[in-house]
């Protein structure tokens, strides 16, 4: 039974969620399956070593004074719970291996188009202390927020097209921070001196919650922004708005600029409700 | 309570000699008794002092570090809680883990219960360098309280997480003296492990007693050699970091920041480095005292002695090789290779359940405290375990990094050592420690209450982590639908907290109305357990042939020595032969 479980991964067409994300991007999703699988096999595993347990505790009370076989060894027995574990790892690996070359292939840098020809929206991600900046170099677009700014006061918003792959290029202008949005099941650190790339395929519309997740600050709490998913068509006609409002590029062209200096007066609202 | 060394037939000056007579220890200071009162717990390099000193002190740092544990749970009650400004709560998450880590769960496995246990498993007289021991604990205590004081600084205590990423953790970012207090602290407790660690390593490879080889020793001794060997292997390179950073700080140097040439990730590899094989040098010794509880209880040996010992090497060669499953999220790590050695690492980790396992199989089981507790261990440890091996896949790591599933994954594991099997370990020592017993039904009480209240903290976390709680945060959107389980998480974080009063009523209860042990209370296996308790000063006045991993055992089970070995150094030549007759019965109170 230990053994057939993780055949459940290649198999089983069911994935439960244990309270995950199904993953609003192919990469997101593709991650969960394996989530969702390997927490079957926990599950079934952890299952049977619990029962083993539970078995030994409530079969083996003491009854009588009579001393206990003193067995202490049994080769075959030590063997076989030696080498299944050691099949159960290599089957997750294998899986782990397949999924990781999907979440993290990426369209070769400075593409434009995909190999099947649909095109690629460039954007660059930066973090910094307390707020995220998202520009498009190709659009010439740039958006930036900081702490609770945005809609619903969850940040800047980044918005890209459904059905269409985006690559990220992720920065950051201080100290460590996570780029994470919990329905692509998927996070990466935006990290100082590291220039960190990835592809988002968001298949369904629909605004995403993000946040950052590794501790940079006093007002890490509130490290929030958005995603915002929708049709190539309603992305082109955000593209424009925002190119006539002026919400351009830094003079340079260079992303990483136009950053709040940390000095920049900023005063968030240290532990007062929202509004 | 039987204390079967103390039976009346042992040695009979008439009779035929036994070949199981104690044998009298040479005593080269037979009277050395020293200062009593304070002067003793101020100079004493006596293990036995030293190790209660540590055992006291960690547990005092323990209970302020579960004080902040609640402080930040109730924070958390509220999505805008207001009970303490967010600098506070930096402070406090960074100051719980930084105490619970470095100066409880370390310092109470190798400081506090291997400095006590380990000498008496081995029937040593001491550790082998009794001075340098006693500068271990005086650095760990001016570490610890060095840490402490950031509290009383100007800008408040360190608040950039237990780990201290860099650049967070540089002059730029974080100013203050809070933050030099908590290096300063670190290098003078990481030196005091080191102390420890050679000091663990030459007495268990020197001060054996004859007959005790190393495939006699318990498997707490075991553990706690490997153990020393990966402080050895960790904390030094820990140092070394921390060292790096003080220049960054304070010299001018720009290793850990991008201007000036430095690289920010080297922080985390060197940290982690230190890091990962810390939390085997945070489990093993735990795992060694659940292994030498079980079998006590189920009045069995251990099974699958040496593939225990073999599966303990095997987890501290591979946990030097698996410290970036810390960095998976960083894009700048071989990912194959980290998740291939952290999932190998499960399988030793795997093997040890089923030895526990098959201790219990077919014996004769009492939960008495430290067994319960040890059962409650394995349950947590496995579910800690199962979501352990998850985190070991890459692209679920990126799932959840950094979020409050990451949070319930490492308290499950480390409280189940740490706290489960530590507990397991205070109480089954506690009457060899002090002569006295703690009281059965106080025992159950904080077992029960903390089990349940530990289920009822950690289970919602892991919900909210997979719901999108990222850790380390002050607060939360009301909107974002997590408010329930952190009330209920919350909820349980005071169970626990309250379970710890019946602890302390059960020590406080020992001392006023003290119930003698007798020096072995439990019908122990190993050698600590022949001796008086509390030991006298050098430990044994007389010690009875090893040869077998349970000479106590032997000696009071003549008829079930079935894992006695014939070859090797105890049988022939054990301290047995040529025992002068007439020597006096072992373990009187």
């Amino acid at each position: 039974m230990a053994v057939g479980a993780p055949l459940l991964l290649a198999g089983c067409n069911a994935y439960p969620s244990y309270f995950a994300s199904s993953g609003a991007t192919t990469q997101g999703h593709d991650t969960f399956k394996l989530w969702s699988g390997m927490m079957t096999t926990g599950l079934i595993i952890g299952g049977i070593v619990v029962l083993l347990i539970l078995w030994a505790v409530f079969r083996y009370r003491r009854k009588s004074d009579a001393m206990p076989r003193q067995f202490h060894e049994h080769v075959g027995i030590e063997l076989l719970y030696t080498i299944v574990p050691i099949i159960i790892v290599a089957f997750l690996f294998v899986f782990t291996v397949l999924t990781e070359n999907e979440v993290d292939a990426t369209v070769p840098l400075a593409a434009t188009t995909t190999a099947s020809g649909k095109p690629v929206v460039d954007i660059t991600v930066t973090a910094f202390q307390w707020g995220w900046r998202f520009d498009y170099p190709h659009l010439d677009v740039g958006v930036v927020g900081e702490l609770k700014n945005g809609p619903d006061h969850h940040g800047p918003q980044m918005v890209v097209p459904v059905g269409e792959t985006v690559q990220i290029t992720l920065l950051s202008a201080d100290v460590v921070h996570g780029f994470y949005v919990r329905d692509f099941d998927f996070s990466r650190y935006a990290l100082p001196g590291v220039t960190n790339i990835f592809d988002l395929h968001v298949k369904h519309a629909g605004t995403y919650f993000g946040q950052c997740t590794q501790f940079c600050g006093l007002y890490h709490s509130e490290m929030f922004f958005s995603v915002k998913a929708e049709s190539p068509a309603a992305f082109h006609s955000w593209v424009a708005t925002e190119v006539r409002d002026g919400h351009v590029l830094g003079p340079t062209g260079n992303p990483a600029t136009n950053i709040p200096p940390k000095s920049s007066p900023l005063q968030p609202s240290n532990n007062a409700p929202k509004s | 309570m039987t204390t079967l060394v103390e039976r009346p037939d042992l040695t009979s000056p008439d009779g035929p000699r036994r070949p199981d007579e104690p044998v009298e220890v040479d005593q080269h200071h037979p009277h050395h008794e020293g200062p009593t009162g304070l002067l003793k717990w101020l100079t004493s390099t006596d293990h036995k002092v030293i190790g209660l000193s540590y055992m006291i002190t960690s547990l005092v740092l323990f209970f302020i570090a579960g004080v902040m544990a609640l402080i930040i749970r109730g924070q958390l009650m509220d999505p805008h809680g207001t009970l303490v400004s967010f600098q506070t709560y930096n402070e406090l998450f960074t100051m719980h883990g930084s105490l619970m880590l470095y100066l409880f769960a370390g310092p109470f496995a190798f400081g506090g219960l291997a400095n006590y246990v380990v000498p008496l498993q081995i029937g040593a007289p001491d550790m082998a360098f009794p001075r340098l021991n006693a500068l271990s604990y005086w650095l760990y205590l001016s570490g610890s309280i060095t840490m402490l004081l950031g509290f009383f600084v100007a800008g408040g205590a360190a608040d950039f997480g237990w780990v201290a990423y860099a650049p967070l953790s540089e002059a730029v970012n974080s100013p203050g003296a809070g933050a030099d207090l908590w290096i300063v602290a670190l290098a003078l407790t990481g030196f005091s492990a080191i102390f420890t660690g050679v000091n663990l390593v030459a007495t268990i490879f020197y001060l054996r007693a004859p007959g005790m080889t190393m495939f006699r020793m318990p498997i707490f001794t075991w553990n706690m050699l490997v153990t020393a060997i990966l402080i050895l292997i960790a904390f030094p390179v820990l140092f070394a970091a921390l060292l790096l950073l003080f220049c960054d700080r304070h010299f001018g140097t720009h290793i850990f920041t991008v201007q000036g040439g430095g690289v920010p990730v080297l922080w985390q590899n060197l940290f982690w480095f230190f890091g990962h094989p810390e939390v085997y040098i945070l489990a093993l010794p735990f795992f060694g005292v659940v292994t030498d509880v079980i079998p006590v209880f189920s009045r069995k040996p251990v099974f699958g002695y040496r593939g225990m010992v073999f599966a303990t090497m095997t987890i501290a060669a591979l946990s030097t090789g698996v410290w970036a499953h810390h960095m998976f999220t960083t894009g700048v790590v071989l990912l194959p290779f980290f998740s291939a050695m952290s999932y190998a690492i499960a399988v030793p980790t795997g093997i040890k359940f089923f030895n526990w396992i098959g201790t219990m199989w077919r014996g004769q089981i009492t939960f008495r405290t430290p067994m319960l507790f040890s059962v409650g261990f394995m349950l947590v440890f496995l579910f800690g375990g199962v979501t352990g091996v998850l985190l070991a896949s890459p692209p679920v790591d990126f799932m959840v990094h950094d979020t409050y599933f990451v949070v319930a994954h490492f308290h499950q594991v480390l409280v189940a050592t740490t706290v489960f099997a530590g507990f397991a370990g205070f109480y089954f020592w506690y009457p060899k420690m002090f002569g006295r017993m703690l009281r059965e039904g106080l025992g159950k009480l904080h077992f029960w209450f903390l089990f349940i209240g530990f289920w009822v903290t950690y289970m919602p976390q892991y919900v909210l982590g997979l719901w999108g709680m990222p850790r380390r945060v002050a607060s939360y959107p009301a909107t974002a639908g997590w408010t329930t389980l952190n009330v209920v998480s919350s909820i349980g974080a005071f169970i626990i907290g309250f379970s710890f009063l019946f602890f302390l009523i059960n020590v406080f209860v020992s001392w006023r109305k003290p119930v003698p042990a007798g020096s072995n209370p439990w019908d122990g296996h190993g050698l600590e357990w022949f001796t008086s308790s509390p030991p006298p000063h050098h430990n044994y006045t007389h010690l009875p042939p090893v040869r077998s991993e349970r000479p106590t055992w032997d000696y009071n089970h003549p008829e079930h020595r079935t894992l006695v070995t014939h070859e090797g150094p105890g049988s022939g030549s054990g301290p047995g032969e040529g025992a002068p007759a007439g020597a006096e019965p072992v373990g009187a109170r």
